[in-house]
Formats: C-alpha cells, sequence, structure tokens
C-alpha cells in the first residue's frame, strides 16, 4: 500500500505500473494530497470525466506518484454543482490543469486564486464544455475574439515583448509574453492552447486501434511513448501480457526514440549558441538513425510500431547487425563531439550558469523528466517502476544538480549513452519466440487502465475508461510537458532575452502534447 | 579547432541531389510567371506555420535543412518574418485557435506568394479531424480541418508526416513551371 489514510480503500489496478486506485470524498482530497506531498510525493495528472450517463455525475480524476507507485483518486462531482476542493495550493503544477479540466468539462476548483481560462481561448463559449457527452458541437461555435488577461508587471522602464504564436523558428506555436527592463527578463508569462484540437474528444468516437494512431500522435516526437503507454492502459483493462517479444522490441523502439531526439537537441543546441557545426554534425547521426528506422521498422518515428496487444513490426537479424555497427559508430561520434562541446570556451560559456533551475524550485514546482534529472529530482520510471523488459535492464539514471543549461546538455550526452548501451543489451535478449502481438480487438465493459513509460523528455502517461460496452468511453494523454511548461517561466528571471531560444531549447517542452 | 576542422575534414560532404518536382503533389494551377520562377528558382524564402500539427511535421522540416538534404544549399531558406518571405508553408489541421494567426500570416506576405500544405492533417484534416462534421469541411469544435479551408493552397504533401525528401518535392513543384499535359 502507497499510502494509508482512513478514508482510504485503495484497489490494485492491474498492469504493468504498480498502480492503485480509490474513490473518496471531496473533503479527503486536500488532507491525502497534503500526506502525499510530504511524503516526497508528486501530482502527475489531474482531469475530469463526465459519468452522469452511469448516474456517477462528473468525476474528478487526480493521479499522484510515489516511490511505490501510482495513486489515482477518483472523486464524484454532483451533475449539477461539479465543484472540488482546490488543490493547486499543495501542488502548484496543478493550476493549469484545473483550469483545463474546467475549459473542457466544466468542473471548478473551488478557492483557487486563478479561474482564467488556460486551453480554450474563443473557439467555443465558456458556458460550453466540450468534453460533457452532451455537449452540442455545432450549437457551440463562437466567433468572438480571444482575450486573455496577461499579468501586468509595473515600475520605472519596464516595457513587454509579446512573442508568437507564430515564432520566428520551425517551431510550434504558442505565445510568450516578456516583461523586460533592458535585456533583462523580469518576468515570463506563457499562454498555451494554441495548438487544441479536440484530442480527447476524438477518442471518444474511436475504436481501440483507431485510439492507438491517435495516441501516437499527441506529440509526433514521442510517439513510442504514448504509443506504449495507451497499449500499457488498454492491456491494464484486459489484463493480458504482450509476448516477451513485442516487450524488448518496444523497450527498443522507445530507446532509439530517446536517441534520435537527444541527437536534434544537440545539435539545436549548438545552433543555438552560434555554433552551427554542432547541428550539421549531430544531424548527421541523427538523419542516420531515421534512415536506419525507415528501412527496417517501415517509419522514420516508428510511428504505429507499438499496437495494443505487443507490436507490428520486427527486427530481423540482418537488422541487428545494421544497428550492431549504428551502435557502434554513434558511440565513436558522439564521444568527439562531446569531448569538442566541452573544450569550446565559448559554447561552455553560453551554456553554463543560463536558465539555471535551483534543485529546491524543482522540487516544489514539480520538475520532471529530463529536465528535473538535471535539477536533482531522481526520478525515472525506468528506474522505479521498471515494467518489463526494464525490470531485467537495470538502467542507471543519469543526474546532475546544477540544473542550468549546461545540466541538460550534460544529462542528454549521459542517456544518449545509456540508451545505446541498453539498445545493445536488449539486442542481445532478443532471441527466440515470433508472436508479436496477442489479440486485444475490444476491452472490457467499465474498465479503467492506467500506463506510463519515461518517453525521452519524461513521464508519458495514458489513462483509459471504457462504457457499459468497452467501447472507449474517455481517453486522457497527459504529457510531462504539463509540469516543465511553468517552470520554464522561473528559469528565465533575470536571464537576458538572448538567451531564451537557447533555455527554451534545453527544455524543448511539447505544444502538441499540452494542448490536446 | 584542429578537433573541429579534422571532424569537419572527416565528414566529408554528405548532401543528396535534390528530387524533382512533382506535378502529383500540385492543386492550384501554377500562377506565376516563367520570369518570376527564374527568380524564385535561385532564392526562395519560407515561412512555416505550425497550424496545430502534433509536431511530427516539424520534425522532417527540421530535417530538410540538415547535411543530406540541405535544402539551404539549393537557394531555399527559413525565414523569421512573413514579410520577407516568398512562401507560405504549413503544417497541422488549423486549428480554431490559430486560424486568425494563420490568415494574418498570410495576409502579411506580399504578393506574389505560394502556399504548400505539408502533413496528412494539412492535406484533408488527418486523424484529428471526424468526416461528419460542420458543414462537411472536416472540422470539429476546436479545428477547421485542412488547410485550404482557411486559406488558397497551391501545393499539398501528403504522409504522415511526409519524408524530407517529399517536403523538397512540394516545394519544387510550386516554384516550377507547370508542364503542359503531352496531347
Amino acid at each position: 500500500m502507497p499510502i494509508k489514510h482512513p478514508n482510504l480503500h485503495l484497489e490494485r489496478i492491474n498492469g504493468a505500473i504498480p498502480a492503485w486506485r480509490a474513490r473518496i470524498s471531496g473533503a479527503d482530497l486536500q488532507p491525502i494530497c497534503h500526506a502525499v506531498r510530504d511524503g516526497g510525493g508528486r501530482l502527475l495528472a489531474l482531469w475530469g470525466s463526465d459519468e452522469r450517463e452511469q448516474g456517477n455525475g462528473f468525476v474528478l480524476h487526480v493521479v499522484l506518484v510515489k516511490e511505490t507507485g501510482l495513486v489515482c483518486l477518483s472523486v464524484a462531482l454532483s451533475a449539477g454543482q461539479p465543484v472540488y476542493p482546490d488543490i493547486s495550493r499543495i501542488f502548484p503544477v496543478a493550476n493549469r490543469m484545473q483550469r483545463a479540466a474546467y475549459d473542457l468539462l466544466g468542473i471548478y476548483a473551488s478557492e483557487s486564486q486563478d479561474h482564467r481560462q488556460w486551453l480554450r481561448h474563443a473557439a467555443w463559449p465558456d458556458d460550453s464544455f466540450p468534453l460533457r457527452k452532451d455537449f452540442d458541437e455545432a450549437a457551440s461555435r463562437s466567433d468572438e475574439l480571444d482575450s486573455y488577461p496577461f499579468v501586468q508587471v509595473e515600475g520605472q522602464g519596464v516595457h513587454e515583448i509579446p512573442v508568437g504564436p507564430v515564432h520566428a523558428g520551425i517551431i510550434e506555436p504558442g505565445h510568450f509574453r516578456f516583461s523586460v527592463v533592458g535585456e533583462k527578463v523580469l518576468r515570463l508569462e506563457e499562454r498555451l492552447g494554441y495548438t487544441h484540437k479536440g484530442i480527447e474528444k476524438r477518442f471518444e468516437s474511436m475504436t481501440l486501434q483507431q485510439g492507438a494512431r491517435l495516441a501516437g500522435r499527441v506529440s509526433g516526437d514521442s510517439t513510442v511513448a504514448y504509443a506504449w503507454a495507451y497499449a500499457m492502459a488498454a492491456e491494464s483493462i484486459a489484463n493480458i501480457r504482450p509476448p516477451d517479444r513485442a516487450l524488448w522490441l518496444r523497450a527498443l523502439f522507445l530507446e532509439r526514440e530517446r536517441i534520435a531526439n537527444h541527437l536534434g537537441d544537440l545539435g539545436y543546441l549548438g545552433n543555438d549558441v552560434a555554433f552551427s557545426f554542432g547541428f550539421a554534425q549531430f544531424w548527421i547521426l541523427k538523419e542516420q538513425v531515421l534512415r536506419n528506422n525507415g528501412a527496417l521498422f517501415g517509419h522514420r518515428y516508428l510511428m504505429d510500431s507499438v499496437i495494443p496487444g505487443g507490436v507490428a513490426v520486427d527486427l530481423s537479424t540482418e537488422g541487428k547487425r545494421v544497428l550492431e555497427q549504428e551502435c557502434i559508430m554513434l558511440e565513436q561520434q558522439v564521444h568527439i563531439l562531446r569531448s569538442i562541446y566541452e573544450e569550446h570556451a565559448g559554447v561552455q560559456d553560453r551554456f553554463i550558469g543560463a536558465g539555471r533551475v535551483e534543485p529546491k524550485l524543482a522540487a516544489q514546482l514539480g520538475l520532471c523528466g529530463l529536465a528535473g534529472r538535471a535539477s536533482s529530482q531522481a526520478w525515472d520510471c525506468r528506474v522505479q517502476f521498471p515494467c518489463a523488459p526494464y525490470d531485467r535492464l537495470d538502467v542507471q539514471m543519469a543526474m546532475h544538480r546544477n540544473g542550468d543549461v549546461a545540466a541538460r546538455v550534460t544529462l542528454r550526452f549521459d542517456e544518449l549513452f545509456e540508451s545505446l548501451r541498453l539498445q545493445r543489451d536488449i539486442m542481445v535478449n532478443l532471441i527466440g519466440g515470433d508472436e508479436l502481438a496477442r489479440t486485444l480487438n475490444q476491452l472490457p465493459a467499465h474498465g479503467f487502465g492506467i500506463g506510463m513509460v519515461e518517453g525521452w523528455r519524461g513521464e508519458v502517461m495514458v489513462a483509459i475508461q471504457t462504457d457499459g460496452e468497452g467501447h472507449l468511453d474517455r481517453v486522457h494523454p497527459h504529457d510531462p510537458s504539463w509540469q516543465n511548461w511553468p517552470v520554464l517561466e522561473h528559469a528565465i528571471m533575470d536571464n537576458i532575452v538572448p538567451d531564451f531560444p537557447l533555455i527554451n531549447k534545453s527544455f524543448n517542452l511539447s505544444y502538441s502534447g499540452h494542448d490536446l | 579547432m584542429y578537433q573541429i576542422l579534422k571532424q569537419i575534414i572527416k565528414t566529408g560532404i554528405r548532401t543528396e541531389a535534390a528530387p524533382q518536382p512533382d506535378e502529383a503533389m500540385r492543386i492550384e494551377p501554377q500562377r506565376l510567371q516563367q520570369q518570376i520562377l527564374d527568380v524564385f528558382g535561385g532564392a526562395l524564402n519560407i515561412r512555416l506555420v505550425d497550424a496545430g500539427s502534433c509536431n511530427g511535421c516539424e520534425l522532417e522540416i527540421h530535417a530538410v535543412n540538415n547535411a543530406y538534404y540541405n535544402l539551404e544549399g539549393i537557394g531555399i531558406k527559413f525565414v523569421a518574418s512573413p514579410r520577407h518571405a516568398d512562401m507560405l508553408l504549413v503544417t497541422g489541421p488549423v486549428s480554431r485557435h490559430m486560424e486568425v494567426a494563420l490568415k494574418r500570416t498570410f495576409d502579411a506576405i506580399p504578393d506574389p506568394k505560394l502556399v504548400v500544405a505539408i502533413g496528412e492533417c494539412a492535406c484533408d484534416g488527418g486523424i484529428f479531424s471526424p468526416t461528419h462534421s460542420i458543414g462537411d469541411k472536416g472540422g470539429s469544435y476546436a479545428s477547421c480541418g485542412k488547410v485550404s479551408n482557411v486559406i488558397p493552397v497551391d501545393v499539398a504533401v501528403s504522409g504522415c508526416p511526409p519524408t524530407p525528401t517529399a517536403i523538397m518535392q512540394g516545394i519544387l513543384t510550386a516554384i516550377s513551371a507547370q508542364r503542359r499535359e503531352a496531347g
């Protein structure tokens, strides 16, 4: 049992990740959250579902992480007045999730200080909620103009720089409002939600298989992580375990996704400090990984390779040889490039000290994933909750305590080498067994399943609920960017505006994964 | 410095030959005269707008700048301002929250201009757009569906995401003269 509380009756959820579920009353939410936070736990995700048809009103779901596993709390809210106690004072990261839950479902955190809209801009009116089952799409179209009350910073010499939603480079859209004095940033306020395209609503009309494709497109750069987390949630409801070979291949895909993204980021981090040599070199390496993916698995980013029940593609003996060669080449090349980065005074001068997030602040705000580990937050699902095949891989967690751009660069190098080592180990274990997937076409009725995977950016979670016929009733994907976007606002403080692109890139957060 | 130079020399030139234009990608008849194309062909500036993609297409657009495809090597580059652009590249189903920003970016590009829709979602709304939707245009409460529902599109490049070669082909098709059908 991960936590004890007199009113908490935890039920184990089947599946690859240690997870428990409990239905609690609204009054118990804050005390339980307090207890989890005081024990070193964090808030992972918060969302709501419309269960009025089953007579349950609305339900708030809160997932907390402790070292022993996940705890999913479900709080029934009345259909007429769906209100729950605010938890953003316990977990600051809850703020935006609570606002999003209101925008999409109309459930409301009482006593919260901040009730501004978050994912809703002006596409639908504020008294209409897309994730309610009786949402009338045609009648809810709004053409009003968007406005948002940014926090104003006042004082002598303070001015604002608005940036976006269309940015200068090849990036996703979002708005940043800088309040600056001279070059120095006093405050950054983010506004996201521009890429909101109704993903959660789309899931509700999809079959299990279609949903797997959609899950793989919540955030394209983390397609394997999402597809795996989705499959894990489905397998948890169906209570089946994929064949061993499929699990090994999933881990292979996930590590290859990490390798490709880290290579790309290391290149762009060089580019952002005017070291275009770094971009040229790392992107040659990344392209080789992508080409091998394309040749061996049929997709450069491995989309749709992980399916509920197993995997859709196999690795041939010849393919194994190709990947072994690739490993040798990458290790050799990245070693050379790492020493060039480390010995380059100009590069290090820009990296060191930029965008620092102290470990204490990181813990308070719940910074997670790669950025969290660069600020001493020792969380990595592959280590804490090693689902098969990670239970046989002994993943070494990379850690740093400086929390600056340089630390996040170091983390990427360390994780890159570790992923190459894991890829080798995985291939050694990929022997025998031709079964790639168990049949999983239909889920049981009224199921609740959860999956969590350590993607290259951080923890990716997917929760699935099925209706009375076993169809997808509610699917909630959660991106680690929800945790890390608010921390970026702190990381930029007291830095200069021209360092923002570098600091932003060192986090490299997802807009699409957050905006849904 | 010695290490950097050594690495550059050892790496050599990786750039591959650019692909040929593909008329199948063209939606609108070529609107530009040969003289303009001759100028564009030598130097083209592109502004990208992600109108709501999953960021998969952005990954491949980044890749066209890598040493293998080396788009800049044939005189085509991405610019920060629509005022400097000749061509607009758009990815994603157009989210309703990006509709205004996309229209404004399009309007800010001086004429003559070209629009290339990149990826399945930009071409037909993709996986994010239900077929049975508002006005049969493939949108939803949050999405306007395909790019041509919002701004005129010259060339469409499908794929999820399209390969860097396909993206280059799309760009080159938009700035090539339209060949007349034989007969």
